[in-house]
């Protein structure tokens, strides 16, 4: 187990870095560049603003530079954000898309986990049919239409919650609602199908024929068993929630990272790009990780190597 | 068996506790703005919890302070006056600074930090005399010297402020002191409440410069002590102006307090101003609608329609004119007989008024309404003797001549034309107006299709020429002619249609250089009678500022830079203020009427 955590977290290492060099070489490839305005500012400011921020060298040696710096936690300057240092936005924006992030994530598993585990064993009758419309809605329809729904009637036509802003607990329903909206019902899906497998299973019959008391078979014998596609499914699905929504939270003024991916990328502001991709990819590969190491707690016959 | 059940418990935990783990690191004292905002929007919490009830608690907050909430663009790049160069961060610098000069509410100069100001004869030298008593937002003294260090800042290489030049390029000095040298700059302090000005040319319009965000004194120790950072923080934002950054929370707002030191404190009616950082016009809307913010700039444009009549939305023009770049140097755009075709062939007022739902103005000159002549009228009344130079109310006899010039450019009835490209971003209006330009040249024969590309890309794309049409835009820094008309200059850095005309070059470099304001003014006459002549460009619209204001906020006014002045404002119950309201819309009625 520990040789294989060590083997993971060294192809992480791998993994991160090569996200960062075609990250790197990509995005300056990309025509446009940082410091460009509908008002063409002189060249003389152009060229004293890429003398600054280094942006005058080869793109090999920009390269190098970058990668040192960061390897010593160093992730420059925002281009764009004058005066802000790529950490200062990741740390000030992080936690507030984390936060509204992370409960999203809760409820959609509160909520996912146990209306797929009914809609299978009402498989068939009216409930598990209602579940599936409610479901096959939450997939179909995009986030920006349910952040624009909520917002125009409990926000503004019924004013039952304050549209903007993260100032009290009332302002996290309505993003909450509109990030784990998609996510609930994927995993209300998953959680259906994989539940429906394992109930046919012959082990289950086995177990009732033993008299297994109903609740213990659901919880003991099939959600065990069912329940892996979901945790699959959750590791990267935890990593982007995190890390904020820009559509949610654009429509609730939220102050999270999510707008930085987009901003950074529109604005040429490279230092930032790479700060957030690496931030990102770093998550997803530590979810990976867990989510491998959870595989073996849930399901001790999966061998890791 | 019991361990089973505990792993598996562990397993949900795990997952679980993650996403706890995410939210619990979050409320970290120092790194956590928006728990921070808790207690400043203490203010709005007020408003927040009885949302469903009473929402005008955005005004009037608990403590009883006024508050003014509103919302002009998202978070601004930078509020350091030397850095910026976005319309949005002006409006905030010019409530939190205070240049030599301001503008008044009818355009005109008027003492600021200064309280005189005077030219010599040869137009060279400029001496203000600053206020008695001037103070930073701190509390510590203001003098001349700190607007010689922040002059010189604005030259440093190291700083890079995009408008250096724009400012203070006609100051003697000024290219070594971009070269390094900053000491170079002739801007002396000769005392404490003195402060002269060399030009190297004469520049009639320097004073309209003196009142430009850029040129905000900033205060070196604190600047010296945080760099560039000094600006992101309100700890370290010491200003000038009426009002002082007590709080910023990046994405979500800035919150000015009314400064105590301002010299005019007491005409200041507010005790702050909070600039909500929103960037979606769907959001901003619904804050307006539930009252959370009385003062919205970003309306949706699908909202407009059900808009009109409404006596809290407002049109007012701003100096700026949405106009098509045709590259001169590419065929068959060298050909000014295509040119002025295909710019004829254009339904100005179907553009402005249906397209772009009013929100624009029919184009018929390239310099519009709010740009000042040299004897302080208005430049478009003594255009082409007082006409239009293109009759937008015509537009039947406008495409006949249209269809005339491209026949005698040789390409009769768009025979031969070739097909052209025409690129744009895709933004506002410009997609709706691209459309329409394959509509409305089809009409002359010609084949014209259209290339939409991100806006990044497209700038520098149409800077270097790659293209063959597209659109272009420009809105005015000060209200001298020449700030938009040296876009035409064959060697302007946003010439993108590499107009080169010597006649043209000639007329601009004469306003440049005569002191005499009745030669300049014809000068400047000259040099757009040229360009509409030879079609240097295709002006279509002007640009015109809309929002959506609460009748509740009274003093306000807007300029036509496309500033909300809100300094003087105040936040009434709304009753008195709607008459006021009521007469604005009326008189705006009245003025689109005329338009029409």
């Amino acid at each position: 187990m520990l040789k294989y955590v060590a083997k993971r977290i060294l192809l992480a290492i791998v993994t991160i870095w090569a996200v960062a060099t075609l990250t790197f070489f990509l995005m300056n490839m990309v025509p446009g560049g940082p410091f460009l305005s509908e008002k063409a500012i002189s060249p003389q400011a152009t060229a004293a603003l890429e003398a600054k921020y280094g942006l005058d060298k080869p793109l090999m040696q920009r390269y190098v530079t970058y990668m040192t710096d960061a390897l010593h936690g160093d992730f420059g300057d925002s281009l764009k954000q004058r005066g802000r240092t790529v950490m200062s936005i990741i740390k000030m924006k992080f936690p507030v898309s984390a936060r509204v992030g992370g409960i999203s994530v809760l409820v959609s598993l509160c909520l996912g986990v146990p209306l797929g585990c009914l809609a299978a064993l009402k498989r068939g009758k009216f409930l598990d049919s209602l579940i599936s419309v409610v479901s096959t809605c939450g997939i179909a329809v995009p986030s920006f239409v349910v952040c624009t729904l909520l917002l125009y009637t409990l926000g503004v036509n019924l004013r039952l919650l304050p549209t903007m802003g993260l100032n009290g607990w009332k302002n996290y329903i309505m993003p909450v609602i509109a990030l784990s909206f998609y996510p609930t019902a994927y995993i209300m899906r998953l959680m259906r199908s994989s539940m429906l497998d394992v109930l046919g299973q012959d082990y289950m019959r086995t177990a009732k024929a033993k008299g297994v008391a109903g609740f213990w078979i659901m919880f003991k014998h099939a959600l065990r068993n069912a329940i892996l596609p979901v945790v699959t499914y959750v590791g990267p699905m935890l990593a982007y929630t995190v890390t904020g929504s820009f559509v949610v939270e654009k429509i609730f003024v939220i102050p999270g990272l999510g707008g930085e991916f987009i901003g950074a990328i529109g604005g040429r502001d490279y230092t930032l790009i790479m700060g957030t991709t690496i931030f990102l990819a770093t998550l997803i590969v530590i979810m990976n990780v867990i989510v491998d190491i959870v595989y073996k707690i849930v399901d001790p016959r999966i061998k890791l190597k | 068996m019991k361990k089973r059940v505990v792993s598996l418990l562990l397993a949900a935990t795990m997952v679980f506790g993650l996403t706890a783990c995410g939210g619990s690191d979050a409320p970290a004292a120092d790194s956590a703005p928006a728990e921070e905002s808790t207690d400043a929007a203490a203010d709005d919490a007020a408003a927040d919890d009885t949302a469903g009830e009473e929402t005008d608690a955005a005004a009037e907050t608990a403590t009883g302070e006024k508050i003014l909430s509103v919302q002009v663009g998202p978070d601004p790049e930078t509020i350091d006056p030397a850095l910026n160069s976005a319309v949005d961060g002006g409006n905030m610098l010019l409530h939190s600074f205070e240049c030599l000069l301001a503008v008044d509410e009818d355009g005109k100069l008027i003492p600021g930090q200064a309280e005189s100001w005077e030219t010599s004869e040869d137009g060279l030298t400029w001496t203000f005399t600053l206020r008695d008593g001037l103070k930073w937002s701190d509390g510590s003294d203001l003098t001349a010297n700190d607007f010689v260090y922040s002059w010189k800042r604005v030259c440093d290489p190291m700083v890079a402020a995009p408008y250096a030049e724009t400012v203070l390029g006609m100051v003697e000095g000024f290219a070594e002191a971009v070269g390094g040298d900053l000491d170079a700059l002739k801007v002396e302090a000769t005392d404490d409440k003195t402060l002269v000005v060399t030009l190297s040319s004469p520049c009639s319009y320097f004073g309209s410069l003196a009142a430009f965000a850029t040129l905000s004194p900033v205060q070196q120790a604190t600047v010296e002590a945080n760099g560039d950072a000094w600006a992101t923080a309100a700890e370290t934002y010491i200003s000038n102006g009426p009002f002082y950054v007590s709080e910023w929370v990046p994405g979500s707002h800035i919150l000015m307090s009314k400064n105590p030191n301002y010299w005019n404190a007491d005409a200041i009616k507010l005790d702050g101003i909070k600039w909500n950082l929103i960037e979606d016009a769907g959001a901003s809307y619904g804050a307006y609608q539930t009252g959370e913010v009385l003062f919205i700039k970003d309306v949706p444009t699908e909202e407009i329609p059900s808009l009109e009549g409404n006596g809290e939305f407002f049109v007012d023009p701003i100096i700026g004119t949405y106009y098509l770049s045709l590259n001169t140097q590419k065929e068959p755009f060298d050909n000014p007989l295509v040119r002025k075709a295909l710019s004829l062939a254009i339904d100005r007022e179907y553009v402005a008024g249906t397209l772009m739902q009013g929100t624009y103005t029919a184009a018929s000159n390239f310099m519009g309404p709010g740009w000042i002549d040299t004897d302080g009228s208005q430049f478009i009344d003594n255009a082409n003797g007082g006409q239009p130079y293109i009759d937008t109310t015509n537009h039947d006899a406008n495409l006949e001549e249209a269809k005339a010039l491209l026949e005698e450019a040789g390409y009769p009835g768009g025979e031969g034309f070739p097909s052209i490209t025409y690129s744009t971003n895709d933004a506002g209006y410009h997609k709706v107006v691209a459309e329409y330009l394959q509509q409305a040249w089809a009409e002359l024969g010609i084949d014209l299709s259209v290339e939409i590309v991100e806006w990044a890309s497209f700038t520098p794309m149409r800077r270097n020429g790659d293209y063959e049409s597209s659109r272009n835009g420009w809105v005015g820094d000060y209200s001298d002619p020449s700030n938009m008309l040296d876009l035409l200059y064959s060697t302007n850095g946003n010439n993108d249609g590499k107009f080169n005309n010597a006649e043209y070059d000639a007329a601009m470099e004469t306003s440049r250089t005569t002191l005499d304001a009745a030669e300049r003014s014809e000068a400047l006459h000259t040099a757009e009678d040229i360009l509409m002549e030879e079609a240097g460009c295709i002006p279509v619209a002007y640009y015109n500022d809309f929002w959506l204001q609460s009748p509740k906020i009274t003093g306000s006014w807007h300029s036509p830079y496309g500033y909300w002045y809100f300094m003087y404002a105040d936040i009434t119950d709304g009753a008195a203020a709607a008459d006021n309201a009521d007469a604005d819309a009326e008189a705006e009625a009245a003025e689109e009427a005329d338009a029409e």
